[in-house]
């Protein structure tokens, strides 16, 4: 990638955490990019809500627990967390039931930020 | 019959199915199927509507990693692995909804 060119990356996280492997596949593709220097923000909506699920106990199922390192993500720069606020209310949660501080958008507020980005993945 | 639903209520109609179309017996909910019966949620409701007809069983591994195992809906029984050996040893025959 050329030198100072910056682009708005958005990683949209749509599944839950555990019973395929696409959230763990998405967390190290941020990091990546992350280390790539480029503008990166995170969106979880649908099942992907759960993955910032606070209290995971993955013991029982021989599973690395990877909750932890949305914590992380602050360290590598990756500050830009979005949780649509209606698929939280399907699924009785709330901002406090989350282990790392986001910004709740309305579906319509999501969309916009979707359009400003160069490059959207999903997950 | 054991009914076993392994998919997340809301990505998959997997759940739906099972309780539009299985005959009265066991439901056990297991991966990505143990959210629908987090309390709060859309399909919690489905999930307790259907306790008349079914006794609804969650693997316990699956909730607590999941971290809803202390959000189980009232009138489900949590399972461990031995649990879930029984039920499927303690049925005549099981269906799972994948």
């Amino acid at each position: 990638m050329s030198e100072g060119t910056q682009k708005k990356f958005m990683f949209v996280n749509r599944t839950a955490p555990y019973g395929t492997v696409y959230a763990l596949e998405s967390l190290e593709v941020v990091l990546i990019s992350a280390a790539f220097d480029q503008d990166v923000s995170l969106a979880f909506l649908e099942d992907g809500v759960w993955q910032l699920k606070k209290g995971q106990q993955t013991k029982g199922i021989e599973t690395k627990n990877f909750s932890p390192t949305y914590r992380a993500l602050e360290g590598y720069d990756v500050e830009k967390l979005y949780v649509e606020r209606e698929s939280l209310a399907a699924r009785g949660l709330s901002e406090d039931d989350l282990i790392v501080d986001v910004t709740v958008l309305s579906s319509a507020e999501l969309g916009k930020l979707m359009e400003e980005q160069d490059v959207v993945l999903s997950f | 019959m054991l009914h076993i639903v392994n998919k997340s209520p809301r990505e998959r109609p997997s759940l739906d199915a099972c309780l539009r179309i299985a005959e009265p017996g066991s439901l056990l909910l297991i991966e990505d199927g143990v959210y629908a019966a987090a309390r709060g949620s859309e399909s919690a409701a489905r999930v307790q509507a259907a306790l008349d007809r079914f006794k609804v069983y969650v693997l316990l591994p699956d909730a607590e990693a999941r971290a809803i195992a202390d959000r189980l809906i009232d009138g489900v029984t949590a399972v461990g692995y031995d649990g879930f050996v029984d039920l499927v040893a303690g049925h005549r025959n099981c269906q799972s909804w994948l």
